[in-house]
């Protein structure tokens, strides 16, 4: 039986009206289209009224496919899906073509804007009539969410959520949770001590009933979909036995061996074989590092099972694989430091007395490497001269496009140290003074005040060639004086590099396994930029902190309590609904040759080694579309994309070229075309 | 020849592209009324054979249009469309189509101003070529026969290789 179509052609007051003969448009379509039986043209389709004009016509006329030509599909589409959907008509029957957006607003030529209007408007109507009626799944929301990273971002998330009553799994890769903020002393613009703000959080969320927390532990594998996500979490082996260790910390102190601390202590201080990162670990409970244990690297030792009263140490223990369902994901993975020896003219790595930011920030840290005293490489001696270098590896196209947004602020808040702990004179060598936040601007006005000198211009180099006598014995660093317009030398003792903040290493990788991208600079993309910045594509997955982008800690709070938010009302709705316009395969079609296997990103295709064929898990495809146009055997259907749907939307778009008989050879002159073939009529 | 207006078949991907021209309109961008939009979800969709079947109903060009390398909504799809789209247009140009017919083009949803200048750019070059008379050409030239028998070759070598 032939379809019943329904053409409506929307005046958009004068936004359509204005640029296409709209009431041409509709007589044309209804006169020379196959199977349209209603054409009209209407001020506004969007209105109530107009929507009701369609809603009649399904009732009184039997419509069975609907095509409106208005504004964009994204604006619009979901108002008239429920349009057909209230006059008992599936919604995916529907189709919306843009005359607006894509024709009337980018058109200076009225004849030739109808004729592309017309051609669109045929597309539609050709394809509406293959598309199939297609119903919305649901799935129900676990109430249960995984964190991934235990960082500020991620301890706030988790705690928003368990404080609400829903279970939290947090998974973290080191030893303990608190991130790169356990290792500050204090935090700018207010100064407070980092690790007065942050053991609260952490403890909070080391004891809260409804958080079950992984550390030294990473996520391997991620299934499934919004939800219900399938997560195999690895638990690497920390030879100490979480249920038996009280943290006593008995045999961190007896271990002999000393190791020089690359994490926590940025490669400024010691720990143990068998440690915890610092004293305020959460949990309490240690790992031993078996690339430097004598135990493991010599056979020899075993001094910390022996003192350890017990019985917690376990040699033999193995990584183990904990598998968890949760319904949404967070991921809150943070950032990673530039690599200063990347620059070799700043020195670091081979002139001693050059630090990295976070060097300094353990140096000042109360609890850190020196007792917080500010002091050379010597570990003794006070400098007398300090510099610091904004913008190393950011705003420098050799290395990062981006501003790492918080080092202007931080090397402030060392100035400020600076002067508050030493008679040192210090300089702040930036290209522009970024600090827009709340009291940022203040803070900067505050550290000129205390006689922080500033220099505008990029440091050329860190050298310790002298040339001049005064200069003996200094590093000095070259920089063009952009304010004062000359080159100068400036002889320092200590150089504090503001290295950039970096995506994970591992980003990408984990980004693959959670089926959301980074950008090119390699941040996770949100959304949408402005009006979606904690969701994902991927529904279900959820980012916050800088793991999206630099940013500072107040940022980072508010984006794991808004991607909490997010996840809380998932589970307040019980259950989400699912896309149905995904691929799937025809058994008796497929050769099995496994070409698409590779193809889809979220390993929504299996292969049926029994019968030989692969299949589409249907909760797992988001309906992209490539294996459907890579199966060479078109055992793929892509529904709503269907090969006959675009097909026969190819047959509409050139109507005038097809009807021509002689393809393309005159101009899309439409009365030329023989009124009498209707389009699809073949 | 003169008012010869070339008919463009444009395949925008939901995400990115197709929002790039809803930008533009919104924008009130102006550029020539040749390209007609066909709405896919990822350019990664793009069957070669969406494409042949344009030239062969009578388009003078073909249009794919994605997100930028990297930000595909599907993590990567455009990457395996832009492999399909070289060979495929390979093909084409060995077997005589001119290269200017068939382009593949990044616009993110920003670029409204970047997709409409690569249709006026690319609906310029075709207006200058004329007419692609697909059919109608394709039995007078003796140099196809002879590019298709050589793509058939090497169609089965590379089978040979892989297998
Ligand atoms: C020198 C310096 C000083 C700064 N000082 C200040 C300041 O004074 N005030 C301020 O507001 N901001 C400051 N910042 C910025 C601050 O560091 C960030 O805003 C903050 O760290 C962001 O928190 P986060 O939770 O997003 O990431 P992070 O602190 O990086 O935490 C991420 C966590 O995730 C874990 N993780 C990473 N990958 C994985 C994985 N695959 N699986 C499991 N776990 C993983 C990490 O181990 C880490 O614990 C400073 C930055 C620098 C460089
Ligand atoms: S590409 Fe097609 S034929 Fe090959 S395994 Fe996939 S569905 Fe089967
Ligand atoms: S349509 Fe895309 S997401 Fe779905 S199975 Fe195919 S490749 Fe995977
Ligand atoms: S969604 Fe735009 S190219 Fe894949």
């Amino acid at each position: 039986m032939a379809e019943r179509v329904g053409i409506y052609v929307c005046h958009c007051g004068s936004n359509i009206a204005g640029m296409i003969d709209v009431e041409e448009v509709a007589r044309w379509a209804g006169q020379s289209i196959k199977d349209v039986v209603v054409s009209r043209d209407y001020k506004f389709m969007c209105s109530s009224l107009g929507q009701k004009l369609i809603e009649d016509d399904i009732r009184e006329q039997g419509l069975t496919r609907v095509v409106v030509a208005a504004c964009s599909p994204h604006l619009h589409e979901k108002t008239f899906r429920r349009a057909c959907q209230n006059a008992g008509l599936n919604q995916y029957l529907c189709q919306m073509t843009n005359i607006r957006e894509h024709v009337s607003w980018v058109s200076t030529d009225r004849q030739k804007a109808t004729e592309k209007a017309k051609a669109l408007v045929a597309a539609a109507a050709e394809r509406v009539k293959h598309q199939r009626p297609l119903e919305q799944g649901f799935v129900k929301v676990n109430p249960a969410t995984l964190v991934i990273g235990g960082g500020i971002a991620g301890l706030q998330a988790t705690l928003e959520l368990a404080d609400a009553g829903y279970p939290v799994y947090l998974v973290e890769r080191e030893p303990s949770i608190g991130g790169h903020m356990a290792q500050f002393d204090k935090t700018f613009p207010t100064l407070d001590c980092s690790a007065c703000i942050l053991t609260p959080k952490m403890s909070e969320v080391g004891q809260h009933e409804n958080v079950k927390m992984f550390t030294y532990a990473e996520v391997e594998e991620v299934s499934g979909s919004v939800g219900c996500f399938k997560v195999k979490i690895r638990q690497k082996a920390r030879h100490v036995i979480f249920e038996k260790c009280t943290g006593c910390g008995i045999c961190v102190e007896k271990c002999p061996r000393k190791v020089v601390d690359n994490v926590f202590e940025a490669g400024m201080g010691y720990r143990k074989a068998i440690y915890t990162p610092f004293p305020q670990a959460v949990p309490r409970t240690p790992v031993i590092d078996t690339a430097n244990c004598t135990w493991f690297t010599r056979g020899k030792c075993q001094v910390c099972s022996k003192v350890c009263p017990t019985q917690a140490i376990d040699y033999d223990q193995k990584d183990e694989i904990i598998q968890i369902e949760v319904g949404n994901i967070i991921v809150a993975t943070g950032w990673k430091l530039f690599d200063c020896t990347r620059i070799p003219q700043y020195g670091y790595g081979r002139l001693a007395n050059v630090f990295t930011n976070m060097e300094f920030e353990r140096m000042c840290n109360a609890a850190g490497p020196t007792g917080g005293k500010i002091v050379l490489r010597d570990g003794k001696t006070e400098p007398r001269r300090i510099a610091i270098i904004h913008c190393v590896g950011s705003r420098d196209v050799r290395h990062n496009q981006y501003c790492s947004a918080v080092c202007c602020m931080a090397a402030l808040k060392f100035g400020h140290l600076v002067l508050e702990k030493t008679k040192a004179e210090v300089y702040s060598f930036y290209i522009d003074m970024r600090t827009p936040m709340k009291d940022y601007e203040e803070f900067y006005q505050r550290l000129l005040e205390e006689g922080m000198h500033f220099v505008r211009g990029k440091v050329a180099e860190v050298t310790d060639a002298a040339r001049l006598p005064d200069e003996q014995g200094s590093l000095i660093v070259q920089v063009e004086d952009t304010l004062l317009g000359t080159q100068r030398r400036i002889p320092v003792d200590m150089v504090v590099l503001m290295a950039a903040l970096e995506p994970q290493a591992d980003a990408k990788e984990l980004g693959l396994k959670l089926g959301i991208s980074c950008s090119m600079a390699g941040w996770y993309t949100e959304r949408h930029p402005k009006l979606d910045p904690v969701a994902t594509m991927t529904d279900g997955v959820f980012v916050a902190g800088a793991c999206q982008g630099p940013k500072d800690i107040p940022a980072s709070v508010a984006q794991g309590a808004a991607a909490a938010a997010r996840v809380a009302g998932m589970i307040t709705a019980g259950k989400v609904t699912i896309e149905p316009i995904i691929a799937s395969i025809d058994e008796q079609k497929c050769s099995g040759c496994r070409i698409c296997n590779n193809l889809c990103p979220y390993n929504a295709i299996e292969y049926d080694e029994e019968k030989g064929v692969s299949r589409v898990v249907a909760a797992m495809c988001k309906g992209c579309g490539t294996c459907v146009s890579a199966c060479p055997a078109n055992a793929i259907t892509g529904a709503h994309f269907s090969n006959e749907q675009i097909a026969a939307e190819l047959e509409g778009i050139l109507w005038d070229a097809i009807a021509d008989g002689r393809p393309a050879s005159a101009a899309p002159d439409g009365s030329k075309a023989p009124q009498s073939t209707p389009v699809g009529a073949a | 020849m003169e008012n010869f207006e070339p008919k463009i078949v444009g395949f925008l991907c939901n995400w990115c592209s197709y929002r790039a021209a809803d930008l533009a309109g919104s924008a009130r961008i102006k550029y020539p009324p040749n390209v007609r939009v066909i709405r896919v979800m990822c350019s990664g969709r793009v069957d070669p054979a969406f494409v042949l079947k344009a030239f062969s109903m009578g388009a003078d060009g073909v249009m794919v249009a994605g997100c930028h390398p990297g930000e595909c909504h599907y993590i990567e799809q455009n990457y395996k469309a832009m492999r399909r789209f070289y060979m495929l247009k390979q093909t084409l140009v060995a077997m005589g189509l001119e290269p200017q017919r068939f382009e593949l083009v990044w616009a993110s949803a920003a670029e409204g101003q970047q997709l409409a200048e690569a249709i006026e750019r690319m609906t310029d070059n075709v207006r200058r070529l004329g007419p692609l008379r697909w059919a109608e050409n394709w039995a007078d030239d003796p140099q196809r026969e002879e590019a298709l028998q050589h793509i058939v070759k090497e169609h089965e070598e590379a089978l040979e290789v892989i297998s």
